[in-house]
């Protein structure tokens, strides 16, 4: 008896305290997927600024956000969506769930970084942060494993990292599938899948998040990690021992605010944005744990000492970062990826190993015959599966947008991702066997 | 062996029960029924339906075909039951000899060995991953400990083995609550009985206390293999993508919640959750497990002999030391500033604690509310469905359990999407609050996800009760509300304990629904603030400070329930 009163009061009060939460006025919600030392720093100056508004945040991975946001009713969304992947702003205006909000704005930063445009050219978001890509390594495993710093991509490619690099998936994670992009674009087709191919091979792990690689390389479970600069940059200066580069062939994005449609606090909401593209809010990036790069100029704000400059890495940066042939190609990138390296690690993995002693073993004692093996192996082993021709064909291309939910095309996808990974792994198989004979005629 | 055991007059054979009329068992029946289909069944039902309709709305199995044109899925399929198998293997050789040695033997400290034990349940899969890596990972302590005495290293945590090693860490307490809970069920007298007919030592075991407990260790053996079949967190923090959960999860998340590919593969594991279940209970049928003696005698502690003590606490040393290697990860990284390649942190802070009081107080009150109050009604509807099965006559009636069972199978992320989707314009009752903006529907989620746990120790408790003690209560005139009071539960108490237990426990670390239905941070329990602290690349530690207090939140509670049943079962004795 005593135990059934008990629990009555207990819902009793839960639900008053649930009504009571809600019936606050002007709370801004703001949907997230940015770490909280970020958010709090974010929600404590604006409150502290603007007295009558309260911020909630909920954070929320960005897929599961994009989710949230879909399943809800107007008027019981969210206010704001705030985060790094361009792509799931884009999921979110194609189903009219974002609202332009241009008075927002800062009218200080500059329309472009490099020739990305900073703003969604329709107008749905806006930029309120930049990232480059790069290498973060961890100093006290280089110097246990004797490796050196990398400065290029090119460089993870040496057989000396074999078992040290970290990335996450492109499919999972928005700013990889940039990272890879970048590095696609940035050596064109071919001879960009044959290096990332090459850098994979090397590589400990594929994660799920793009969290898990920073966090590998903070900890020392892998020596070096591709990841978005903030990763690196607030890790080492919040005491890691870390460091962080930025190879020539990177590019400086932006990361993203919008407004959801349906808000219910919409201009409480627009200040909430403009607060963060304002002076007071990019400021906030420089916190060490933060570490994120403003969209404005450091003539207006002030920088730490020897903090990167977006602009100098924009200028440095030999790509011409393409939206549209990024945005055409997306799912053939992140789908062939999974295939050929998510699904097949072990496979890749144990080709490159063959290949790299193959290739010791040839250098120390020459052979013709042994080299042409080796070229095959490596051919077999670094090749994309889907030639440039292909990946610019829009036929080709078009079937990647149809909906997954006809039959007939999930068949044809299906059958696609099916011949991919057989021919991955049946390709790995193969170089693994002819580098072992290569080694072979090392003699 | 049920034979085997009734030759010897140990056990009374099966009887048919007695078929109980009236309106009492059909109201219970409608009322779970109801909310069965209402929290569980429909909602999933919403999602799933993706799987069988085409573009156009029209039903089509050519999902199913495309499916299985795909080996990597094949692929994944055998290594989900090769790691579910070999993980309930291994949580067996953890738990068995735990739960034997501590029920069977006077031992020191049983008690603290059987909470230490439950530990593990209380730490979400990924944050015990995470704390494993410190300590067996690539760099992990033990590892560049080996490396620098030794010069080598041992890759326990690489691929499928690290799969296996931290989930049979992780649930062998499931093996461990429900077989201490049916050895202390088992009739001291039938122990004496083969004692005087000569079976001794592990004969004893093999053939006597081991099958009489068998229905509480294969209720945990199950729900081992389907936790594992169907666990994401865990492949996923190791990087394992070649298992069906993160396989369903990759393609739901990734390619798109439009893909039919990902829900398929819920539908899969669903029916193969459900099959494994039911092939569990295929074992038990036909046999009969109930004793007829309560209380009087329970089993008898026996003295260790030195030789037994030392290799006994031994074996306990180096089992909890393993299993509370977590534990102690999250424990020094709670207090460390900086832990990177390193056997032991840098240097030590309190700050982490500090950030986590001031500002996530809070989730502690909202986790206890939300997790009591769900296994709460785990417990009840529990007891209530395990009667209904095993003591009346009711057409349908093992399909209560069937549909509460499908629960382990679902995704966590698909029954909330299924809420979000169900209740998108329901308000709750009396106030104009949106039932999706509220708490209920988190603690809903948890009871529904964590009804097969106390289900299956309900019916595994009721299948231990003899019916001729409710039939003897029945014959001196007990009403049936009174017998089911008096008598039934009581007796049951060790077993729903060990339900409401592992539903508190393991709803109190639930993540993969939490993400998705909290709608706010105020009504954020302790799971979703560790795994938002955790998110932190300037550091967990707040998130490992939360982690350790809500494992001694939790902990606390499962050591008082504990004492709570040893208490309720020294006054049945004393009576």
């Amino acid at each position: 008896m005593q135990k059934r009163t008990w629990v009555a009061a207990a819902m009793a009060a839960g639900l008053a305290w649930g009504a009571a939460g809600a019936a606050g006025a002007a709370t801004v919600t703001v949907l997230t997927s940015f770490p909280k030392e970020l958010t709090s720093a974010y929600q404590k100056a604006f409150e502290a600024a603007n007295p009558g508004i309260k911020i909630e945040i909920l954070n929320k991975n960005t897929t599961a956000a994009v989710a949230y946001v879909r399943e809800l009713p107007e008027g019981q969304r969210p206010d704001v969506m705030w985060a790094s992947a361009p792509d799931a702003f884009e999921v979110l205006a194609r189903a009219k769930l974002l609202t332009p909000a241009p008075d927002t704005v800062n009218k200080n930063a500059p329309t472009k970084i490099g020739n990305f445009p900073l703003n969604d050219p329709e107008g749905m978001y806006y930029g309120q942060a930049l990232a480059g890509y790069g290498i973060m390594w961890n100093t006290r495993y280089l110097k246990a494993h004797k490796l050196e710093a990398p400065r290029e991509w090119s460089d993870l490619t040496k057989p000396e990292y074999f078992g040290h690099v970290a990335i996450s998936s492109p499919s999972r994670s928005g700013t990889t599938q940039l990272t890879v992009e970048t590095i696609l674009q940035g050596e064109g087709w071919d001879k960009g899948w044959t290096q990332l191919l090459e850098m994979m091979g090397n590589a400990a792990a594929v994660t799920d998040r793009s969290f898990a690689v920073p966090d590998g390389v903070n900890n020392g479970q892998y020596g070096l990690g591709i990841v978005i600069d903030f990763f690196g940059l607030a890790g080492k200066y919040s005491g890691f021992p870390v460091d962080f580069v930025y190879p020539s062939v990177t590019a400086v994005v932006p990361a993203n605010i919008a407004l959801i449609s349906g808000a219910k606090n919409a201009d409480e909401a627009k200040k909430f944005m403009a607060f963060t593209m304002s002076s007071a809010g990019q400021q906030l990036l420089f916190d060490p744990k933060i570490s994120r790069l403003p969209i404005l100029p450091y003539d207006t704000l002030k920088a730490p000492a020897g903090y990167p400059v977006p602009q100098e890495v924009a200028k440095r940066a030999k790509v011409h970062f393409d939206t549209n042939l990024a945005e055409s190609r997306y799912q053939v990138v992140i789908n062939l990826f999974d295939q050929m390296v998510t699904f097949r690690l072990k496979e890749l993995q144990a080709a490159t190993k063959a290949i790299q002693e193959a290739d010791k073993a040839l250098k120390a004692k020459p052979n013709a015959q042994g080299k042409d093996l080796l070229a095959q192996a490596r051919s077999l082993a670094y090749s994309p599966l889907v030639g440039e021709g292909n990946a610019k064909d829009p036929q080709f291309l078009e079937l990647f947008k149809k909906s997954r939910r006809d039959v007939a095309v999930s068949k044809e996808l299906t059958g696609m991702e099916q011949m991919w990974a057989d021919k991955a792994k049946s390709n790995y198989a193969k170089a693994q066997q002819l580098a072992q004979q290569a080694r072979g005629m090392a003699k | 062996m049920s034979a085997d055991l009734a030759a010897r007059g140990a056990v009374v054979p099966a009887r048919p029960s007695t078929a109980l009329s009236g309106i009492g068992p059909w109201i219970a029946f409608a009322l779970i029924g109801v909310f069965l289909l209402a929290f569980l069944i429909v909602p999933v039902c919403l999602v799933i339906y993706t799987a069988f309709v085409t573009e156009t709305g029209s039903l089509t199995f050519g999902h199913f075909a495309n499916f299985f044109g795909q080996t990597v899925f094949m692929e994944s399929f055998i290594n989900s039951v090769l790691v579910a198998l070999a993980s309930v293997f291994f949580a067996s050789v953890i738990a068995v000899p735990l739960a034997y040695l501590t029920v069977r033997f006077e031992f020191r400290g049983a008690l603290l060995i059987q909470t230490l034990g439950v530990l593990p349940l209380i730490m979400p899969p990924f944050v015990g991953a995470v704390a494993l890596q410190l300590i067996f990972g690539r760099s992990g302590s033990v590892n560049l400990l080996l490396d620098d005495w030794f010069g080598f290293t041992v890759p326990v945590m690489e691929g499928l083995t690290g799969v296996i090693f931290v989930e049979s860490i992780h649930y062998f307490p499931f093996i461990l609550l429900n077989l201490v809970a049916a050895m202390r069920n088992i009739d001291g007298a039938m122990e004496e009985s083969a004692l005087n007919l000569g079976a001794r030592g592990f004969r004893l075991f093999r053939r006597v206390i081991f099958p009489l407990a068998m229905p509480g260790y294969l209720a945990g053996a199950a729900l081992v293999f389907v936790k594992v079949f169907d666990d994401l967190g865990t492949p996923l923090v190791m990087g394992v993508t070649n298992m069906l959960a993160p396989q369903a999860y990759l393609r739901i998340t990734s390619v798109g919640l439009d893909d039919p590919l990902g829900y398929v593969i819920s539908v899969i594991m669903i029916v193969f959750s459900i099959v494994a279940l039911w092939m569990s209970a295929r074992l038990m049928k036909g046999k009969d497990y109930a004793t007829l003696q309560k209380g009087g005698s329970a089993l008898q502690k026996r003295r260790l002999s030195a030789w037994e003590a030392l290799l006994a606490y031994g074996w306990i040393t180096l089992v909890l030391l393993v299993v509370l290697a977590p534990h102690l990860g999250i424990l020094l990284m709670s207090f460390a500033k900086v832990w990177s390649f390193s056997v032991l942190p840098d240097s030590y802070t309190l700050e982490h604690y500090a950030t986590v009081f001031t500002d996530s107080g809070n989730m502690i009150g909202n986790t206890l509310l939300y997790c009591l109050l769900s296994a709460t009604i785990d417990v009840v509807i529990g007891t209530a469905i395990a009667y209904l099965i095993l003591r009346t006559r009711l057409p349908a009636r093992q399909w209560l359990d069937y549909m509460a069972s499908v629960a382990l199978a679902i995704p966590g992320l698909v029954l909330a999407i299924g809420y979000l989707r169900m209740f998108r314009d329901v308000t709750l009752p009396f106030t104009d609050t949106p039932v999706i903006a509220s708490w209920v529907l988190i603690m809903l989620a948890y009871a529904v996800r964590r009804l097969p746990y106390a289900l299956r120790s309900c019916m595994a408790a009721l299948q231990q009760v003899h019916i001729s003690l409710e039939e003897a209560a029945q014959s001196l005139g007990a009403g049936r509300m009174s017998v089911i009071r008096r008598v039934m539960v009581p007796l049951m108490a060790g077993g729903i304990m060990a339900g409401f237990v592992t539903s508190f426990i393991t709803a109190a670390v639930e993540l993969s629904a939490t993400i998705m239905l909290v709608s706010r941070e105020s009504q954020a329990p302790m799971s979703y603030g560790i795994y938002l602290y955790m998110q932190s690349v300037a550091g967990r530690g707040p998130g490992a400070a939360l982690g350790v207090l809500a494992v001694v939140v939790v902990g606390l509670g499962t050591y008082f329930s504990h004492r709570f049943v040893e208490r309720s079962r020294a006054t049945v004795q004393s009576v």
